[in-house]
């Protein structure tokens, strides 16, 4: 057994951390997340110029890594910055794409897959393709309005086919998020668009559960800062003449934050490991209820655990515990994830 | 044992529910049960219509021009109010400072006071913590010092809700140094237009903006501005604190947010069916309403027992940490149930687009806005520690 990471991947991580803590100090990345584009292209090609995207896909594309512990590397670091840059997406691209090679040199892809009635299960998705043009409307696509290109799923013959589309040729109105980042309403209307699998739900379900575990990771970057941001104001913060890190009602409390973060690191762990084996779709529905119930639980009690402080946009605890809570509301939240293992269960798994 | 209210009650219950449903207007309403308002103008215009009809300071003695309202019916106004979406009303001057006025202020403070409390001249806000002082309020800082008639305040006030809209300010303020930190603190009201007062925002996770910091340099206050004696400040804010208590439990938000809640799980879909007929979904839904019935009573509990001239212990605290508790949860079904809805900052550019149901697209900002409610007012942690100081003590 050995739990230490790969020499590449620590560089990797290492390469990134130096990279975004520079780059994304939160003024910054509170300045461009919250106002349009709600990202920001420069750094964009500055981390394409990192080689950041060739991270997320395999060696037999041309890339250098592809595997789920390399997903978990690179997302747990734009998790710790905070970083609002519309990465997920290509991350889902990069299984989904034969030529992986635009991807790689940076040019943007977004997965319009949610509808309203239809948030994360592909059954129930209803835009439409009939002789290659569809028709329809995608919800809360995260990144859609920096997308340059949009790969879209919809029924076609009774299937859930997916299709690709320069994302100008659909009708986009773009928006920020409430934690930070771009999204956006995607309308088609007898749009044209190219089929790249016509039947493509299996390969979509394993594109959603990578992103999934890129979520979880982004999370556990996410709720490592949190918790030295709890530790570091507990044990400075005075009340009564002590620091409230002296109350056994925190403590506790503290404790039982860290211990689940241990927890979110382990499923995550466990999670990556699986990847392309055929554990995988269970692992990763297991670590996203996890990741999301431990997500809020981090979240609120940070908040709780600094009073006020913890609820002002100044304090940059606040847009991490925002996007602790929301990761919940992408790929699936923890209800869904754990209805797809109680399925499972039910299936003799 | 009976738990209905009594003919009499029943009878001011359908009163307020026929005057709230004539008097509140609809834009008002509208922009409480979508999250977005209320406005200044909002609570401002419905303070108006309350005080046409003599109900603003319903609590209020009638010697003072109000209603001698009890517990009973001023909690029957306001969960008639809160599930008609009705503003609450702002409660520092009505509740917190009226009270104090009563009690400890001159004739002269209260004939001069309490009548523009009412018709809306002043509009007071609460000048307590500080960046130093939260939980541990009796470690203040900002100084008063005698100089002939006046006080020369200097030091800074946080967290002050609403000071934006505010003329006026109620201070506690340390006029003494040596001794128990409790026994140096006085109560004092300050124009905010006095030279020296400096108002800033402080904008809040969700993007709003609610509270300020206040900060005082060498501002000359007259000392009749005193209310009580001076260094008596902490047994009027312990008083005061006592006023801060009523509605606690916040049950008329929490009934009108179930209601919407169930009503939202009916329209939005989850794996092809409403969300209303997911077992995980409805097993939350259907738990906290068992908690929200139960908390009904314990507060109906506590206000008999108050109606009836008991003296109240641990209840208040106890409403306090259960009534925050399911707001909060409340507030994350309601957010949860929105799914990747619940994501878009709200705006009104993106109400045509109408991304979630109508009334629903601050779900989430709510529920990070609404993790204040568990800190302020002395949060649950403290208010544990109140009761676990009556408890252990025998
Ligand atoms: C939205 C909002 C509006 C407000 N409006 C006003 C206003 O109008 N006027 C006003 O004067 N104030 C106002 N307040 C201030 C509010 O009363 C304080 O935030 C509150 O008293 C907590 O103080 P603090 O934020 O400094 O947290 P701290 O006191 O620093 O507490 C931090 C954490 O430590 C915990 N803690 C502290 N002491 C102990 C202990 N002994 N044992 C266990 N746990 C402990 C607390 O519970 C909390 O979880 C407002 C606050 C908010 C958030």
């Amino acid at each position: 057994m050995n739990f230490e990471q790969s020499d590449d991947r620590r560089m990797l991580s290492e390469t990134l951390r130096r990279y975004l803590a520079d780059s994304y100090e939160i003024s910054h990345r509170n300045a461009v997340a919250y106002d349009a584009p709600f990202h920001d292209p420069t750094k964009w090609a500055e981390l394409t110029e990192l080689g950041l995207f060739y991270a997320l896909v395999s060696e037999d594309r041309g890339g250098m890594g592809g595997h789920g512990f390399d997903i978990v590397t690179v997302f747990e670091e734009l998790g710790r910055a905070l970083c609002p840059e519309p990465v997920l997406g290509q991350l889902m691209a990069a299984s989904l794409l034969t030529d992986a090679d635009p991807l790689m040199a940076g040019t943007r892809y977004t997965l319009a897959i949610g509808e309203s009635d239809a948030p994360y299960d592909l059954q129930d998705i209803t835009t439409s393709c009939v002789n290659g043009r569809l028709t329809g409307r995608k919800s809360v696509v995260y990144g859609a309005p920096a997308a340059e290109i949009l790969l879209v799923a919809a029924r076609q013959n009774g299937k859930i086919a997916l299709f690709e589309m320069p994302a100008e040729n659909a009708e986009i109105t773009g928006y920020g998020m409430i934690d930070g980042g771009p999204a956006g309403e995607v309308f088609f209307d007898d749009t044209p668009a190219t089929l790249l699998l016509e039947d493509a739900e299996n390969a979509l379900q394993n594109a959603m559960d990578r992103g999934a575990l890129a979520l979880c990771a982004e999370a556990l970057g996410a709720m490592e800062v949190v918790q030295d941001t709890l530790v570091d104001y507990l044990t400075t913060r005075k009340q009564f003449g002590q620091p409230l890190g002296a109350f056994q009602a925190l403590q506790h409390r503290a404790i039982d934050v860290a211990i689940e973060i241990e927890q979110a690191r382990s499923i995550v762990i466990l999670a990556a490991s699986a990847d392309g084996t055929e554990a995988f779709a269970k692992r990763a529905a297991q670590a996203k209820h996890l990741v999301g119930k431990i997500a809020r639980l981090v979240a609120e009690e940070a908040i709780q655990m600094h009073g006020g402080i913890g609820i002002t946009w100044e304090y940059p605890l606040s847009h991490y515990a925002k996007r602790l809570v929301m990761i919940d509301h992408q790929l699936g939240d923890t209800d869904w994830h754990l209805e797809r293992l109680m399925k499972g269960l039910a299936g003799g798994s | 044992m009976d738990l209905s209210f009594s003919p009499q009650e029943l009878a001011f219950q359908a009163e307020v529910r026929a005057f709230i449903s004539k008097a509140l207007p609809k834009d008002i309403a509208a922009r409480v049960a979508d999250g977005s308002g209320p406005t200044r103008d909002d609570m401002h215009n419905w303070h108006a219509i309350l005080n046409d009809k003599g109900w603003l300071g319903g609590t209020w003695p009638a010697a003072h021009g109000g209603c001698d309202w009890g517990p009973i019916k001023l909690h029957i106004f306001e969960e008639e109010s809160a599930l008609a979406n009705a503003p609450r009303i702002v409660p520092f001057g009505l509740k917190m400072l009226a009270p104090v006025l009563m009690k400890f202020g001159s004739a002269a403070q209260q004939s001069e006071l309490l009548p523009r409390i009412l018709d809306g001249r002043d509009w007071w806000c609460q000048g307590y913590s500080e960046p130093g002082a939260g939980s541990d309020l009796a470690s203040l800082k900002t100084r008063a010092e005698r100089d002939g008639d006046h006080y020369i305040v200097n030091g800074q006030k946080t967290w002050t809700t609403y000071g934006q809209y505010a003329n006026r300010i109620f201070c506690l303020v340390r006029t003494r140094s040596d001794g128990k930190p409790q026994a140096g603190i006085s109560f004092l009201l300050i124009d905010l237009d006095t030279p020296g007062v400096e108002m800033r925002p402080i904008r809040l996770i969700e993007g709003g903006f609610e509270v300020n910091e206040v900060f005082f340099t060498d501002v000359r206050v007259p000392v009749a501005n005193l209310v009580g004696a001076e260094n008596d400040g902490w047994t009027i804010a312990k008083y005061l604190l006592g006023h801060e208590r009523t509605n606690i439990a916040g049950t008329g938000f929490s009934v009108q947010a179930l209601a919407q809640i169930k009503a939202l799980a009916r329209t939005v879909k989850r794996n092809g069916k409403p969300l209303i007929e997911n077992p995980l979904f409805a097993a939350r839904l259907a738990e906290t309403e068992a908690e929200l019935e139960a908390m009904k009573i314990t507060n109906l509990r506590m206000l008999s027992k108050a109606a009836a001239g008991g003296q109240l212990g641990a209840e208040p605290s106890m409403l306090k940490i259960k009534g925050t508790v399911i707001r909060q949860s409340l507030n994350d079904l309601a957010r949860r149930a929105l799914g990747p809805a619940a994501a878009p900052f709200p705006s009104e550019d993106l109400d045509n687009l109408a991304i979630t149901p109508p009334n629903h697209s601050h779900n989430a900002a709510d529920y990070f806005n609404n993790r204040k409610i568990s800190i302020y007012g002395g949060s649950n942690e403290i208010q544990r520690n109140i009761l676990a100081k009556g408890m252990m003590t025998r």
